[in-house]
C-alpha cells in the first residue's frame, strides 16, 4: 500500500524487500549470537566417520519440524491451517511402533517396510478427513482440524494401551537416528521431501493453483480449477509430510509415546511458516521461507541451550520471537513505527497518520 | 402461518409428513436453538444411560449431579471467556497457559512469599485481565491474526510459569484449604465455592451477552465485522475487551482450579483451551462468530463432564477415552451447525 519512495538505493530495496530477507537475517543473527558464547560453534568435525558439529545437529533436530512445516506451508497457501498435524505424529509412530514390536524379527526389512507403510497410510487417511470436512463440507479449516487434534493423541494412546512402547529395530533406527554418507539420514529424507514438493509446486502449475485457491477459491472454481480437489489434496500432502516426522520422531527415540510426541509440533510449523514470510490468509507461499523458518526455530532451541539461559526460559524466548517477527511482518506496525519517520526524512508528508489508519481496516474481513 | 408453510412442503414435495409436523420441523431446523436443543438433548439422554446403567452405583445421587459443577467449574469459567472471543469471530489459544501460571503465580505469592490469599486474588486476575488486554491490543492495532498472538500468548505464559518454578508447588495455606474444603449445602446437595463461582460467571454473562450494549456489539463484530465497522460500532474496543474478558475468565479459572487441586504446578491444565473450544463448539455457538449461547456453553461444559463421570463409573474405560468421545462430539456438533448453516442459505 504504501509504496517506497524511490530515492531509496534501489538494489539495497531489492534485497532488503525480497521474502526472504528477513528471515535469513534473523537465522544469521541467532546463528552469531552463539559464537561469542561457542567459540567453534561453526567447526564441524569428523568423527567415527560422521560428520559432528553444532550446524548438523541443528538440521538434524529440526528435519521433523521442516518436514511437518513443509506440509503446513501448502495447507496455509489455500487459506486453511492444520492443527491436527502433532496428533497425527502420535499416531503414525504408535501405529508403526506397535507393529514392529509384534513382529518376532525386529530387524526383518519386510516387517519395518510394511510398519511403516500402515503408519503412513493411517496419515494419509487423517488427511483425507480433513480435507473432506475443509472442502467438502465447508467448515472452518482451525475447527475442522481441531476435531483429530482432540481425538488423535486419544486414538494413539488406545494404540499403544496408554504404554510408551519401545521398539529394538536397526533398520527402523536408520530413519530418524541413523547416518548415511558421514550424514544424518534425516536430512536425505528432509532434502528429498523438500525437492519434490518446490518441483511439484515450481515446476509444474501445481503450485499456481495450489496459490489460487488460497486467493479466492470460488473464482478458482469458476475459472476452471478442482479447487475442492486441490484442498483435499494438500490436507492428504501436510498429513503425509506428519506421518514422515512421525517416524522419525519414534525412530529416534525408539519409542512411541501417544502423549508427547510431537506435542506443540503444529504450533511450531505455523510458526516457522509465518516466520518464512508465507502470510496465513493464504494466497502464496514461501517452501524456501518455511525451511528457514523452521531452522530459525530449531537454531533459537540450541542458542538458549548453548549461551547457557535456564531452560525454562525457552518458552518466554520463543514468545517473544513470535511476537517481534509478526509485529515486523505487520505493515500497521512498521508503518507505525519505522514508516512514519523514513517517510518524514525522505518525502513531505504526503501521507498523514489517517489514511495508514483507516486503510488497512478496510481489508479485515478479506 | 399455515398458507405459506403448506405451500412450501407441497413445493418440496414431502408428502408423507402432515403439513403441521413438516412445519415444526423446518422451523426447527432453521431455529437457532436448535444447537443448544441437539446439546440439552443429548446431555439428557447420556444421563438417563448412566442412570440405567449405574442405578446400582448411585448415578442417580442428586449429588453427581451437582459434582459436575464441582469437578469442572474452572472448565465451566474459562469456557464462558472462550465465548465470549468466539461470539466476536476470534480465537483464544492462551487459555490453558494462563490457567497454569494463575496457578503457579498464586502458589508463589501465598507459599514462597508469605502474601495473604485476599490480595493475591485481585492481584491474579488483574494480571490475567491485563495479558488479555495486551494480546486483544497488538491483535486489533497491529492488525496480526488472533491464532498467532494468543498463541505467543501461550507459550508466554506456559514460559512464566517454568520461570516461576519447574516444580509443582504444594498450597498448605489454611485460608485455601478452608475454602477448598467449604461446601454450600443448596437443597438437594452440596457445592463447593469454586461451583457457585462459575454459576454466578455464567449468570454474568448471560446478562452481559444478551441484555447489554456490549453483549449486541459481541454479536454484531461476530456476526459481520464489516457492517458493524460501517454501523459506527467501536470495534476496536469491543474486540479489545473480548481478549481482555477472556483473560479475566482464565485467570479466575486458574484460582478455582487452584482451590480444587490445592497446588500449582508449571504443567497444569495443558491444553485445556482446547477443552474451552470444544464446549463452546458442543454448546451450539457457531465458530464464525455472531450465533451462539452462553447457556449452550454450560450445557457443552456439562456434556464434557459427564463424559468423565462415565467413564469414571464404568470403571474398566481408560482416561483417554475421554479425548476420543470428545472429538467424536466435537466432530458430529460441528457437523449438525454446518447442516444447519447451509440449509439457512439454501
Amino acid at each position: 500500500m504504501s509504496t517506497p519512495s524511490a530515492t531509496t538505493p534501489s538494489r539495497w530495496r531489492a534485497l532488503t524487500h525480497h521474502h526472504l530477507f528477513w528471515p535469513v537475517a534473523v537465522l544469521i543473527a541467532l546463528l552469531l549470537v552463539n559464537v561469542p558464547f561457542t567459540p567453534d560453534f561453526f567447526a564441524i568435525r569428523m568423527a567415527d566417520g560422521h560428520l559432528y558439529g553444532s550446524l548438523v545437529s541443528i538440521v538434524l533436530f529440526g528435519s521433523p519440524l521442516i518436514l511437518v512445516a513443509v506440509g503446513m506451508t501448502l495447507v496455509i497457501a489455500t487459506g486453511g491451517i492444520d492443527l491436527s498435524v502433532g496428533a497425527v505424529v502420535a499416531i503414525t509412530g504408535a501405529l508403526t511402533c506397535s507393529y514392529i514390536s509384534d513382529q518376532a524379527d525386529q530387524n526383518a526389512l519386510a516387517g519395518v517396510f510394511l510398519a511403516m507403510g500402515i503408519g503412513l497410510v493411517a496419515a494419509v487417511v487423517c488427511g483425507l478427513w480433513n480435507g473432506f470436512l475443509v472442502a467438502r463440507m465447508g467448515i472452518q479449516p482451525i475447527i475442522a482440524t481441531l476435531i483429530i487434534m482432540v481425538a488423535g493423541r486419544g486414538v494413539a494412546q488406545l494404540i499403544t494401551d496408554g504404554q510408551i512402547i519401545t521398539i529394538n529395530s536397526e533398520p527402523y533406527k536408520l530413519i530418524g537416528g541413523g547416518y548415511w554418507l558421514t550424514l544424518p539420514f534425516s536430512i536425505f529424507v528432509v532434502a528429498a521431501v523438500v525437492a519434490v514438493t518446490v518441483a511439484l509446486t515450481r515446476r509444474t502449475a501445481l503450485g499456481l493453483l495450489v496459490e489460487s485457491v488460497g486467493g479466492n477459491a470460488e473464482a478458482s472454481r469458476l475459472v476452471g480449477i478442482r479447487s475442492m480437489r486441490i484442498k483435499i489434496m494438500v490436507y492428504m500432502f501436510c498429513a503425509l509430510c506428519a506421518g514422515i516426522a512421525g517416524l522419525m520422531i519414534s525412530s529416534n527415540t525408539s519409542a512411541a509415546d501417544g502423549n508427547n510426541a510431537g506435542l506443540w509440533i503444529e504450533l511450531d510449523a505455523i510458526l516457522a511458516v509465518v516466520i518464512g514470510g508465507t502470510s496465513l490468509l493464504g494466497g502464496r507461499f514461501s517452501i524456501g521461507g518455511t525451511v528457514i523458518g523452521a531452522l530459525v526455530i530449531q537454531t533459537l532451541t540450541t542458542t538458549i541451550y548453548t549461551i547457557g539461559v535456564p531452560t525454562q526460559t525457552n518458552l518466554v524466548f520463543k514468545a517473544a520471537v513470535v511476537i517481534v517477527v509478526c509485529l515486523l511482518q505487520s505493515p500497521k506496525f512498521r508503518a507505525k513505527v519505522f514508516g512514519a519517520k523514513g517517510r518524514a526524512r525522505t518525502t513531505a508528508p504526503a501521507e498523514p497518520a489517517t489514511p495508514a489508519d483507516a486503510a488497512p481496516k478496510m481489508e479485515v474481513s478479506r | 402461518m399455515s398458507a405459506t408453510t403448506k405451500t412450501r412442503t407441497a413445493a418440496e414435495g414431502r408428502t408423507p409428513s402432515t403439513p403441521a409436523q413438516a412445519s415444526t420441523a423446518a422451523r426447527l431446523l432453521g431455529d437457532r436453538r436448535l444447537p443448544v436443543l441437539v446439546t440439552v438433548g443429548l446431555f439428557l439422554a447420556m444421563y438417563i444411560g448412566g442412570l440405567s446403567r449405574y442405578q446400582n452405583y448411585g448415578f442417580g445421587e442428586p449429588q453427581v449431579f451437582l459434582n459436575l459443577f464441582i469437578d469442572n467449574g474452572y472448565l465451566l469459567v474459562a469456557a464462558v471467556g472462550a465465548t465470549f472471543v468466539i461470539m466476536a469471530g476470534g480465537i483464544d489459544l492462551s487459555v490453558g497457559s494462563l490457567i497454569g501460571f494463575t496457578t503457579m503465580f498464586t502458589a508463589w505469592l501465598v507459599e514462597r512469599q508469605g502474601l495473604p490469599l485476599l490480595l493475591v486474588i485481585p492481584l491474579a486476575l488483574g494480571v490475567g485481565a491485563f495479558g488479555g488486554f495486551l494480546m486483544g491490543y497488538v491483535i486489533h492495532n497491529f492488525e496480526i491474526q488472533p491464532f498467532i498472538v494468543t498463541l505467543a500468548g501461550l507459550f508466554l505464559f506456559r514460559g512464566l510459569c517454568l520461570v516461576i518454578s519447574k516444580e509443582s508447588i504444594s498450597i498448605s495455606d489454611s485460608t485455601v484449604s478452608s475454602m477448598a474444603q467449604t461446601r454450600v449445602s443448596i437443597g438437594l446437595g452440596e457445592l463447593s465455592i469454586g461451583a457457585l463461582v462459575a454459576l454466578v460467571v455464567v449468570a454474568a454473562a448471560f446478562y452481559i451477552l444478551h441484555y447489554t450494549r456490549f453483549g449486541r456489539r459481541v454479536y454484531a463484530i461476530g456476526g459481520n465485522e464489516q457492517s458493524a465497522l460501517l454501523m459506527g460500532l467501536p470495534l476496536g474496543g469491543t474486540k479489545i475487551a473480548v481478549y481482555t474478558v477472556s483473560g479475566f475468565c482464565s485467570a479466575l479459572a486458574g484460582l478455582l482450579f487452584m482451590l480444587y487441586i490445592q497446588s500449582g504446578d508449571p504443567l497444569h491444565a495443558v491444553g485445556m483451551e482446547l477443552d474451552a473450544i470444544a464446549a463452546v463448539v458442543i454448546g451450539g455457538t457457531l465458530l464464525t462468530g455472531g450465533s451462539g449461547y452462553v447457556l449452550g456453553t454450560l450445557f457443552g461444559v456439562l456434556v464434557l463432564g459427564l463424559i468423565k463421570t462415565i467413564i469414571q463409573f464404568e470403571g474398566t474405560l481408560s482416561s483417554w477415552w475421554t479425548k476420543i468421545a470428545t472429538g467424536v462430539l466435537l466432530g458430529a456438533f460441528i457437523l449438525i451447525q454446518r447442516a444447519m448453516t447451509t440449509r439457512k442459505q439454501t
